[in-house]
């Protein structure tokens, strides 16, 4: 404590200052692997750093109950765009640069994780259509021929059932995520950047099992973080 | 405009909110914003990411808005939410509930505090981009969130939650 209180005293070191960063995994390669050999190094640096992991996930907490905007903020967009002069045609030819662009400035990780998620979503509708193969397969019953489009690919969900953000381990492989989440019997129902939004079963949970839940997921080795949310 | 509106304007409205703190205010900022980018996209040369230039556009247009507010308004406004984190007695009450009191002070922390913290830890933004957004240097940006968190600590400790650090 007292090495902690010198170490505000004096201007912050250098590292000291990534961590945040570090929490969020906006580091480049090289000052990621400088905060983690100080961190296995520094005992009392380990410590700020697990503060800081609360504050990460606090924040997190605290935006998204922020909600959403309402349909009038697009209705309005949308009428103002409607009442604005026709645009160039070189227009359309600016936004796709600027769309290659934006694909071009993802991070490796992002890109990392969209690739994963995409993975994921593979496996999930092979899965799907191999149910939907033995079922067919089995002694003819009448059905319709629709499947619904409106229902998530991997279980069926209620609005009741609690969600959390999670981001998992950056060495995590396909296959532990979907243990994973078999085990828990969640769904990804979002995904931005490296974290998922996943939803937990068909049924809502008292505040207790939630927090129980997120206790057991936050213990999971190849869970980062866990935040409950609406 | 729709994609973009569609997997953009939660985020952009929850920067906004978190700045402006009146739900109405950033609700007409998220369509001045996107109604900024119809009219600049061709002024987005792709050296940053969508989100960063959005999120850059909405502080400028935040500021703005506050700007517009009565400069009394805005003081009474600081000294009630610093007044908030150090008196209001639910913090005290909420003493064990270390997430509660976090986010009460968060929500405490400055304009300027607040902005950063949010947008290194949710918008998970890099030091380059934070210093792009913000209009100040990397250093400034990994100093400022350092005194931002040092602030939240002092802030926290006031309301009884002692953590360790610092």
């Amino acid at each position: 404590m007292m090495a902690m209180k010198k170490m505000l005293e004096q201007e912050p070191s250098e590292i000291e200052m990534l961590l945040p960063f570090h929490a969020a995994g906006t580091l480049s390669a090289r000052d990621a692997k400088r905060v983690e050999e100080a961190l296995a190094s520094d005992p009392e640096l380990a410590k700020q750093y697990a503060v800081i992991r609360e504050e990460y996930a606090e924040t997190i907490g605290l935006n998204e109950s922020l909600g959403a905007p309402s349909a009038r903020a697009m209705a309005k967009l949308f009428a103002a765009i409607d009442g604005e002069p026709a645009r160039k045609p070189s227009m359309s030819g600016r936004v796709s640069a600027g769309i290659s662009g934006f694909f071009a400035s993802l991070s490796p990780r992002t890109l990392a994780w969209s690739a994963s998620l995409g993975a994921v979503v593979l496996l999930a509708q092979a899965g799907v259509i191999g149910a939907v193969l033995v079922k067919n397969e089995q002694p003819a019953t009448f059905q319709t021929a629709s499947l619904s489009t409106n229902e998530p690919i991997t279980r069926s969900m209620v609005p009741e059932a609690p969600r959390a953000l999670v981001k998992f381990a950056p060495d995590a492989r396909v296959a532990d995520i979907t243990t994973l989440l078999d085990s828990y019997q969640a769904s990804i129902v979002d995904a931005r950047g490296g974290m998922f939004r996943l939803q937990f079963g068909t049924r809502a949970m008292s505040r207790d099992e939630l927090a129980g839940l997120m206790n057991r997921l936050k213990s999971e080795k190849i869970v980062t973080l866990a935040v409950a949310t609406p | 405009m729709q994609v973009l509106y569609g997997r953009h304007h939660v985020r952009v409205f929850r920067f906004g909110i978190r700045l402006v703190r009146d739900e109405q205010v950033a609700e007409d900022l998220i369509s001045e914003v996107f109604l900024d980018v119809w009219r600049q996209a061709g002024k987005f040369e792709g050296r940053s990411a969508v989100s960063t230039w959005l999120l850059a556009i909405t502080r400028f247009k935040a500021l703005s808005a506050l700007r517009r507010r009565k400069d009394v308004e805005l003081d009474d406004e600081a000294a009630n939410a610093i007044e908030d984190a150090a008196d209001d007695p639910e913090v005290s009450v909420q003493k064990k509930d270390t997430s509660q009191a976090l986010r009460k002070c968060l929500s405490a922390l400055s304009p300027e505090h607040r902005e950063i913290v949010d947008l290194v830890y949710y918008h998970e933004k890099s030091v380059e981009e934070v210093a792009e957004i913000v209009g100040i240097p990397e250093n400034t940006v990994k100093t400022r969130l350092f005194y931002a968190r040092k602030k939240l600590a002092d802030l926290l400790k006031a309301a009884g939650v002692e953590r360790g650090w610092p």
